[in-house]
Parts: structure tokens; sequence; C-alpha cells
């Protein structure tokens, strides 16, 4: 555990200096998941190394954004009074989003001949 | 023994009692998720955040005495993101195969999602720090906090809206799907995870597993293309 463990954070503290070193408009830890991802392309024992640990962070992500989640009480002024813009903009942008995604995926899918599943 | 209040001026400020909370109160928020037969609009993290904030304005806590306990958890959103490489790799063959429609998806999908709620709220009105807030919404939460902090949004604005996101989607893409007669479990899946992250992937895993695991590898990829797009498109409309 404590391998993957430092394999994740250091991942992460190499994607906090290539944002910085380079100015990428990405927050570190992005940088980090791409740069693991390189690395388990080429070193596939190091991605089963680190999976049972990924994968039990991962199934408790809901818990991580508990703490800024609580923020909220220190926004619901702000709530209130745009409560009609950021509902319209959350609700028809997903919507959209959703219908936008898929279509794009079916599409390509059928001009490609990537088959039906 | 002592006077309770004197002992409470100690558990007030210290940070174990507000981590001990914030995992007490994810426990009960899971407990009730499950009581609710795994229905999305009862969110673990929603009902969780509202035990706290309940909690805080009962005992008059500060937020940032608060945070001061919950910032442990905080803190994993960062090794969180690192760790959706595992899926990205263990993906790696199906993201072969179907490139193509993966990149078109995802490029439409996560474009669609920053442009239309930045476009929407700026029409209606909203201010540029609640804007910086909404333009990393559809993506995972560790990773939008990351991007608006980066915007000058405030991560615990983005926190809330990234939630209600997920839980718009996650209550919203079954009927969707269906009435538009969309067959596909891969394109329903791989957009449900582009557009509500976590929350729609967990959804997307109780409907049909194909279309879980194309849910999974939506949020991660959108991960990376909204730490692009976001910025780009808040300097359109901001």
């Amino acid at each position: 555990m404590i391998p993957a463990l430092a394999i994740l954070l250091l991942a992460q503290l190499a994607g906090e200096t290539l944002v910085r070193a380079l100015s990428l408009p990405l927050p570190g830890p992005v940088a980090g998941l791409v740069l693991l991802t390189l690395v388990f392309l080429a070193r596939p024992r190091l991605a089963e190394a680190v999976r049972p640990v990924a994968q039990a962070i991962l199934a408790h992500l809901a818990l991580l954004f508990v703490p800024a989640g609580t923020g909220v009480v220190g926004h619901l002024d702000r709530l209130g009074a745009e409560a009609l813009p950021i509902l319209a903009a959350l609700v028809v942008s997903t919507l959209a989003a959703l219908v936008a995604g898929a279509a794009a995926f079916v599409l390509v899918a059928r001009a490609t001949g990537a088959g039906d599943a | 023994m002592r006077e309770f209040t004197e002992i409470w001026s100690y558990l007030a400020t210290a940070p174990l009692t507000w981590l001990a909370a914030t995992l007490a109160a994810y426990v009960a928020g899971d407990a009730a998720f499950r009581a609710a037969g795994r229905r999305p609009a009862v969110n673990p993290v929603l009902v969780a955040a509202a035990l706290l904030a309940a909690l805080l304005w009962a005992t008059g806590t500060p937020y940032a005495d608060y945070f001061e306990g919950a910032q442990f958890v905080h803190f994993l959103l960062g090794p969180a993101t690192v760790a959706l490489a595992v899926p990205l790799w263990q993906q790696r063959a199906v993201v072969r195969r179907a490139a193509l429609p993966l990149a078109a998806a995802l490029a439409a999908g996560s474009a669609t999602a920053v442009l239309t709620a930045l476009g929407l709220a700026a029409a209606l009105g909203a201010s540029p720090a609640t804007l910086a807030a909404l333009a990393p919404k559809s993506a995972t939460a560790p990773v939008a906090i990351g991007i608006a902090e980066r915007l000058g949004g405030s991560p615990t604005l983005t926190a809330v809206l990234v939630i209600l996101t997920g839980i718009i989607g996650a209550v919203a893409v079954t009927p969707l799907f269906n009435a538009l007669g969309l067959r596909d479990w891969r394109a329903r899946g791989f957009a449900t995870g582009v557009a509500a992250h976590g929350i729609g992937t967990a959804r997307a895993f109780q409907v049909n597993d194909t279309a879980g695991s194309f849910a999974g590898l939506g949020m991660a990829m959108n991960a990376v293309l909204t730490a692009v797009l976001a910025p780009l498109a808040l300097a359109l409309f901001g």
C-alpha cells in the first residue's frame, strides 16, 4: 500500500513541478494523471502494483468532496441571489452535453464502421 | 466532573473533532443513500454537507475552524485525481478500438457543457465569480476544484455546483436517452461520464456494466479536456 501511495504522490509532485515549469493552464494533479498514464503504458507492472490502492481511493471519491461541499454555508447569499442563472445553466448545459456527447459518438461510430454495441 | 462548556472549548477548535464529524456525516449520508434505494437524488455528499453545515451553524463554528480538521480529507483530492490513471490505463484496448467516436464524443460533450453553461449564465446576468465556479462543473470534483482555484473561482461554490451537475445528469440520463431512442450503451455511458462525472458514472453502473465502464472513461478523459477548455471559454464570456 505504501509504495502505491508513494507512486501516486510522486506523480502528483511531478505534475505540479511540470505545470509550474512550463506555466501550463492545468491543475498539477491533472498533469500528474497524464504523466502516470504514460508511465503505465511503458511499465504495465507498475499499474498492477498501484491498482488496488487507486481503486480503494476511487471507490470513496465522494467522501473527498464533503469538506468543500460543506463550504456551501458561505455561499447561501450568492446561491439565493443568482439562483435562476445558476440553475438554468446547470440543467440546460448538462442535458445538452449528454445529447451532444452521445450523438457525436453514434454518428462517428457509424461513419467509421466502429459498429454498434 | 468538568463543565461541558469547558470541554467544548477544546473540542470546537480541535482538528480531530471536525475530521471525525466529516467521516461520520459521510457514513450517515451513505446510509441514507442506501436506505433510499440508491436513488441519485439522495446524494450522500449532499446529505453529509447539509448535516455538517447544520452542525457548524448550531455550534457557531466558523468554516475555517472546521477546515482545520477537514483539510486532511480535502488533501486526498490531488492523489485521487492522479489515481484516475488506473481506470484510464485499464481501458486502453477500448480506447484504441473506438478512438474516433470517443474523441468526437469527448470534444462535443465537453465543449457543449462548458460553453452552454457559461453562455446561458452570462446571458442571465451571473457575476464573474459565479462564472469562474461554473466553468469546470462537468469535470470530476477534485479536478473542477483545482481548475476553479486557478481561475479565481471559489473552490467551495464549485464543489456544490459539481455535485448538483452530477445529480441532474444522473436523474435525467435514463429517461432522456430512452426518449431519444439511443441504444448504444457505449455512447450513453461515455456521454454520461463526460457530462456528469462520478455521480453519473455511479448511475451508469446501476443501469448497465458497459455503460458504467465507458462512463468512467469519459470522466477521466474529460478531467483533462476541461482543464484545457474551461480557462479558454471563460476568457470568451468573462
